[in-house]
């Protein structure tokens, strides 16, 4: 079973599936979602099929595929995944049938082409997937960038408020980063012997300086990819501005290619310059942390709110990568897939709430709990989630982050747990100021509000509330596939666990 | 007194350029004998054949390395591929020029005479079949174009260089409307075009006197002979420097390349679009040309010497280009601006003085050829009444109104932003790879910095199309005629294929980048 070509097949079936949508008549949109969400479940059911013939104990990468592109420059579609980018294609295929799901009625609301919606879902799914499956630097780079297009324009064509502004800086951010990298890429391929190829760039040999440029130039495209504070502006804008479920894959995916960037290619590749940027990185990710969630807390608008939280987690991670600890990267790793789940489901019930209301600002609301309890439930669920509450699945993340850092660098450990009680401040003040209190009589006029979550929605809800939850008590079969992957990255970087405390915690871990 | 011996001549390998100059002869004599009604279709049926045949004839000598016509002309990989190059993008110019469906008459004015603004102005503009002379021309300037990239001393380089260049200043003066815009372009290009020609000939004096230093051998232009007096002349290299400064104002005025842009811009917009798309596509296939067989052939013995100054050109260049087009309104203008950062990309490939800078130029100038050509066919589409509706604010909403246009530009401004699976990403790749590769580190830099600033007045652009409410003053896009449609199509097929799958070309250009000297 493991001889069938699962990655590029995984690939390759969400374009295929976007050409079919593309081409179906606009008249018919509920052909269209029919056909995507089908499709979409397909891909889901592969990457199950993948998940099970993955041997946890097995080789670092699996399902290696390679064929011959450009020869001339050494190109080649060259597929193969490790653990941690195994666990991010699942995200991926879980997310987009529910973001598929969620986003049933959002394209009407823009008077633009309905099945065009749900094919550049899916030509983003395709992106998505080349991006973490790929192991050709120059395949990688190609997907990294063209995944800007479809999401592009499913922000400027159907999002909200400051569409166009929002998608032009997230794809000129994106593009500036992107630039950078290529630089980088060219680089490499010049210093590594010509050739594109993971395995053979890893074990190559730089001179010191080369490796540090190159290692910025990486570094730079995946921090703004991240986002990373200072690099951060465009998220909250095209968070606030792309529709709900776009919003959903935009941060719960897309900015996770910028830390598994930081995995794949920083760490191993540049090993000697990842140590040395290693204190920088860390500050950045610590300032982040306190910084973002800051600002969530004054923030007014939900989706934007949302963001800021993200980029406060997104400090989490890259903490956790730059601790150079195996539990330490394999929280980060399990945050990232952690923070899919519980940003996914925040964003998409935000979306719900927004959608009913017709305005994204929490002053629009107020004590809607009692129009509509059971949304008001999910929302109360997925900000703990969010949050880290004990139970949930990102708080076994956060905890091994924090850990794994404090047995080797514990100021950076206990400023970052500060970022733990901002974020109890900045989700349940929101929630507070939108669904608890007085009942904002504005709302009792609004049609939606009056609706509490639909058969639909609540299947799109369900899965994530049941994944985090499980994830939350039971995350090995998840650590399990994550540990070697990590273990090897910090191999790679050359930095073993501190002695008296692998044993022990890690164990925990478990 | 000596007798004076005919050199042999190879005509097979001359074919090409034969081929071409002949069709321009026969046109000429086609514009005095056949009737007014017919001329259009016998003129283009006419060019066309002969760009085919030239390219059947390109083809056919592929494996050709040779010095013919005592040694003036050099038919060497390099040759027969831009040869090659600058054929298949006639074609498509050929085609744009061809096309009446779009306008009644074409995109060119009926008679060159007739006063600009006058009363039979207003007529001619309203539907009088345009002027044939166009392809004749065009074709006198093909087969200058053909010799330019082949030439193998400096004054048959020269004669190619006003061979194709007096056609082009006369095809800048004819578009059917905006006439004084268009006049005013050609007078322009002509006068700035003249003073690069004279620049181009002292250079040539002054290397003609440098040679002359070489011990016991006779001076000469020929590149056999600059290449050994560069290392073994005895006189001042002062000439040498002077001589190859201004050769290279001479050739970078052709290329556009800053601070020798500054018509580019004015005649891009006033020149009838086919034209432009001409000049955008052809001329800068045939400088570079020219620029990569003088620089690596003649003066490559100098490299030490004229690439931090070329450098810099280089840098400059791509500055002006992309900064300038931030700030434009006008689609043409904005274009041109783009065609000039273009330029100083393709001087980083010049400067990358290995096997693989040479093919990845040359493949870059096939790449970006096919797709300017492609995209200044959409602008020959979006019209109003009065022609052409170049104004960028006049470009708002064209997604709602002609999606399927508004795609295809779309991708090629992707193109052109260097977005990965189209053929703006690879060139950009077989470019800055080999100038890495040559430690030219600050110029790869400063083509990634510029690229950056030069998605910006692209990505205007897309959003104009797609993002904004069309209003009232927005254009529909006119259905093309077969020909325009054709063109189009090689252009975006060939912008789509050469990003997915450019092994095929860079083989070839592979295969043929090496000078015979």
């Amino acid at each position: 079973m493991s001889n069938f070509p699962f990655l590029s097949v995984l690939t390759v079936a969400p374009l295929v599936g976007a050409l079919v949508v593309a081409v179906l008549p606009r008249r018919r949109p509920d052909l269209a979602k029919l056909v995507a969400f089908g499709w979409s479940l397909l891909v889901l059911v592969l990457s199950v099929v993948m998940w099970i013939a993955f041997s946890a104990d097995g080789d670092r990468f699996q399902f290696r595929e390679s064929y011959p592109w450009i020869p001339n420059w050494g190109v080649n579609f060259t597929f193969e995944v490790d653990g941690i980018a195994l666990v991010m294609l699942m995200l991926i295929t879980i997310l987009v049938p529910l973001v598929i799901l969620a986003s049933w009625h959002d394209a009407e609301a823009s008077k633009r082409s309905v099945p065009a919606y749900f094919a550049l879902l899916l030509v983003l799914e395709c992106t998505m997937i080349g991006v973490f499956a790929a192991a050709d630097v120059f395949l990688f780079y190609v997907f990294f960038e063209v995944m800007l297009v479809p999401m592009y324009f499913l922000i400027g064509s159907y999002g909200g408020h400051q569409r166009q502004y929002a998608a032009v800086k997230f794809f000129l951010y994106s593009l500036v980063g992107g630039l950078f990298m290529l630089a980088a890429v060219i680089g490499l391929w010049v210093v590594g012997g010509k050739t594109f190829d993971w395995q053979a760039l890893s074990q190559a040999e730089f001179a010191t300086d080369t490796a540090r440029w190159l290692f910025l130039g990486f570094f730079v495209a995946f921090a703004i990819k991240a986002p990373f504070f200072p690099f951060h502006t465009w998220l909250p804008d095209a968070g606030g501005a792309a529709p709900a479920g776009a919003a959903a894959l935009l941060v719960g995916v897309l900015d996770k290619v910028g830390t598994f960037g930081i995995l794949r290619y920083c760490l191993p590749l540049f090993p000697e310059a990842s140590r040395w940027f290693a204190p920088w990185a860390l500050a950045l990710g610590v300032i982040g942390i306190i910084y973002a969630a800051l600002l969530a807390v004054g923030q007014n608008d939900l989706k934007r709110l949302v963001s800021y939280t993200s980029i406060a987690h997104f400090g989490f991670i890259g903490v956790g990568i730059f601790a150079f600890t195996t539990q330490a990267g394999t929280g980060a790793v399990l945050y990232m897939l952690n923070h899919g789940l519980a940003t996914g489901l925040l964003f998409l019930v935000v979306g719900m709430l927004i959608a009913r209301r017709g305005s994204a600002l929490i002053s629009d609301f107020g004590g809607a709990g009692k129009l509509v309890p059971v949304l008001a439930g999910v929302l109360f669920f997925a900000g703990l989630a969010s949050l880290a509450l004990p139970g949930t699945a990102p708080f076994v993340s956060e905890f091994l982050v924090l850990i794994g850092t404090f047995t080797v660098n514990k100021p950076v450990a206990v400023i970052a747990t500060l970022g733990i009680i901002l974020a109890a401040a900045y989700v349940l003040w929101m929630f507070q100021r939108t669904t608890q209190g007085t009942l904002n009589p504005a709302l009792t006029e609004v049609d939606g509000m009056r609706r509490d979550l639909t058969l639909r929605e609540k299947v799109v809800v369900a899965p994530l509330i049941a994944l985090i939850v499980l994830l939350g008590f039971y995350p090995k079969p998840v650590t399990d596939v994550i540990n070697p992957a990590v273990k090897a990255t910090m191999q790679d970087v050359g930095r073993t666990d501190p002695a008296p405390a692998v044993g022990t915690v890690q164990e925990a871990a478990r | 007194m000596s007798e004076l011996k005919l050199p042999p001549l190879d005509y097979a390998a001359l074919a090409p350029i034969l081929i071409m100059l002949g069709a321009a002869l026969v046109g000429v004599l086609v514009e005095a004998f056949v009737p007014r009604r017919l001329r259009n279709g016998v003129q283009l049926a006419l060019a066309l054949l002969a760009v085919l045949a030239a390219l059947t004839m390109v083809i056919l000598n592929a494996d050709a390395r040779l010095l013919t016509a005592g040694q003036a002309i050099a038919v060497d990989g390099p040759t027969l591929f831009l040869q090659g190059a600058i054929l298949i993008l006639a074609v498509m110019t050929l085609l744009l020029m061809g096309e009446r469906a779009v306008e009644r008459g074409g995109a060119f004015v009926a008679h060159a005479a007739i006063t600009a603004e006058s009363a039979e102005d207003r007529r001619q503009a309203a539907g009088a079949g345009g002027a044939t002379e166009v392809y004749p021309l065009a074709t006198f300037a093909i087969g200058g174009m053909l010799i330019f990239v082949a030439a193998n001393d400096l004054l048959t380089m020269f004669i190619a260089l006003e061979v194709f260049s007096l056609p082009l200043y006369l095809l800048c003066a004819l578009a059917r409307r905006r006439r004084l815009l268009s006049q005013e372009a050609a007078l322009k290009y002509f006068m700035l075009g003249a003073y690069a020609s004279a620049f181009f000939l002292f250079g040539v004096a002054l290397i003609y006197g440098f040679t002359s230093g070489i011990p016991g051998r006779v001076a000469g232009v020929d590149f056999a002979t600059v290449h050994t007096a560069v290392t073994e002349s005895a006189s001042s290299p002062t000439l040498l420097y002077a001589g190859m400064a201004l050769l290279a104002i001479g050739l970078l005025f052709k290329a556009a390349a800053a601070p020798f842009h500054v018509w580019t811009p004015d005649v891009y917009q006033g020149a009838p679009t086919p034209v432009t798309g001409f000049m955008a596509a052809c001329t800068k296939v045939a400088a570079f040309g020219a620029l990569l067989r003088v620089f690596h052939v003649a003066f490559a013995g100098a490299a030490w010497d004229f690439t931090p100054v070329l450098g810099t050109v280089a840098v400059l260049t791509m500055l002006v280009g992309a900064v300038l087009a931030v700030t434009q309104t006008d689609i043409k203008r904005l274009l041109a601006y783009s065609s000039i950062a273009n330029a100083g990309y393709l001087l980083v490939g010049v400067l990358a003085p290995s096997k693989d800078g040479l093919s990845g130029t040359m493949f870059y100038l096939v790449a970006y050829g096919f797709s300017v050509l492609a995209a200044f066919a959409v602008v020959t589409l979006v019209r109003d009444a009065d022609g052409e509706a170049t104004h960028l604010s006049r470009w708002a909403g064209l997604g709602k109104r002609s999606p399927f246009f508004a795609a295809i530009f779309t991708f090629i401004l992707l193109a052109f932003a260097g977005i990965p699976l189209t053929s703006g990403f690879t060139s950009k790749f077989a470019i800055f790879a080999p100038a890495l590769d040559a430690d030219q580190v600050w110029l790869v830099i400063a083509g990634v910095l510029t690229s950056m600033v030069l998605a910006f007045p692209y990505l205007r652009v897309v959003v104009m199309m797609w993002l904004s409410e069309p209003g009232d003053a927005t254009p529909t896009v006119t259905v093309p005629g077969a020909l325009t449609s054709a063109a189009l199509v090689i252009g975006v097929l060939a912008t789509l294929v050469l990003g997915v799958a450019p092994a095929p070309l860079l083989d070839l250009a592979n295969g043929a980048a090496e000078f015979v000297r």
